[in-house]
């Protein structure tokens, strides 16, 4: 597989569409969605990071031996998160110690 | 596999006296056949040392939303005395520095050997801002007496002891965060070298590309951060 060269104009637009999200996180962040306050920050978040791994860190066009390596540890990350929270939502907090003042 | 042999600038370097039966690149290792199979160990070597990383942030993220699901009212009152603005700002000096990261690569990879240069020295200068914005905030966290420990000052929180703890999470992982940009800005400020020499191009650019994923990854870091610590409870300021 030869290099893939990316041209500069890609990367500028990949660089706005970062700045773009950065101001719209802040943005919905100032109001009140309830829970889905997370939910969307998280959304955008993800949103930018994949532009960052698919274009600037070029896994777009890396080996697939490469994007496999890279799936694989946000997927063990994940597991270990669901995994976890998954006991502290269905064993209630006390799991926590509550600490005084 | 396309090879690269035909491009040989006859260097044989490092195996004087080894008879080739092919002159090759001179920096190609004698245990890859080719400088794009190399090329391609390298980055699935970096990537696997990322995937460490991944894990080695993944526990501090882990641990931010237990704890946060648990006390989410103290985290909320905790993350409001960070000011968005500097995360703002870092933010887009930070996604800035990965855009001149890969415009390096992306100079080496059409020739354009003094560019390299440039666009390494606007990456260290940002990171040096990003930094310095970092300490600005850390002071007025000392100021104010909002780091964890026995001079903690929780009189401004509703559970003290629980909004320390976001304050313990927010300097640990933006702490062990600023460390890996001090190690990149390294790195970088010693690529300069090897770059105004001229030693990167077209055909080998491997310590510029695996740096460059490197720089990326602190960045994507810090693209979960600045929602997570600082804009937690910015709908609820008022509450």
């Amino acid at each position: 597989m030869a290099e893939h060269v990316s041209s500069t104009k890609s990367y500028i637009m990949v660089f706005l569409a970062l700045a773009v999200l950065t101001v719209v996180t802040w943005a919905v962040a100032l109001v009140d969605l309830g829970w889905a306050n997370d939910i969307v920050a998280m959304a955008i978040a993800v949103t930018k990071a994949l532009l960052v791994i698919l274009f600037f860190m070029h896994v777009r066009y890396s080996t697939r031996a490469t994007v496999l390596t890279a799936i694989s540890g946000f997927f063990w990350l994940a597991i270990m998160i669901f995994l976890t929270m998954n006991d502290y939502w269905t064993r209630g907090s006390s799991l926590l110690p509550v600490l005084g003042k | 596999m396309a090879s690269l042999t035909a491009d040989s600038h006859g260097a044989h370097g490092a195996h004087a006296g080894v008879v080739h039966a092919h002159e090759h690149h001179p920096a190609l290792q004698h245990q890859f056949d080719d400088m794009e199979q190399q090329r391609e160990s390298s980055t699935l070597g970096m990537w696997v040392f990322l995937v460490t990383e991944v894990m080695f942030f993944g526990g501090l993220f882990l641990a931010y939303v237990v704890y946060r699901t648990s006390f989410h009212d103290a985290f909320v009152q905790a993350s409001n005395h960070l000011d968005p603005l500097l995360g703002f700002i870092n933010t887009l000096v930070l996604i800035g520095s990965s855009l001149t990261m890969a415009l390096a690569i992306w100079a080496a990879q059409v020739n354009k050997r003094k560019l390299i240069v440039w666009m390494l020295i606007a990456t260290i200068v940002l990171g040096a801002v990003f930094l310095g914005i970092k300490a600005v905030e850390y002071t007025d966290k000392f100021t104010h007496h909002l780091v964890p420990g026995a001079n903690f000052d929780g009189s401004d929180f509703t559970e003290p002891r629980h909004a320390e703890i976001f304050f313990s999470l927010y300097f640990i992982m933006t702490g062990l965060h600023a460390f890996h940009m001090v190690i990149g800005i390294g790195l970088l400020a010693y690529l300069t070298i090897p770059s105004w020499k001229g030693r990167y191009d077209a055909t080998y650019h491997t310590p510029l590309e695996c740096t460059g994923l490197y720089w990326h990854f602190v960045d994507l870091v810090w693209i979960f951060l600045f929602p997570l610590l600082y804009l937690l409870g910015a709908h609820l300021q008022h509450h």
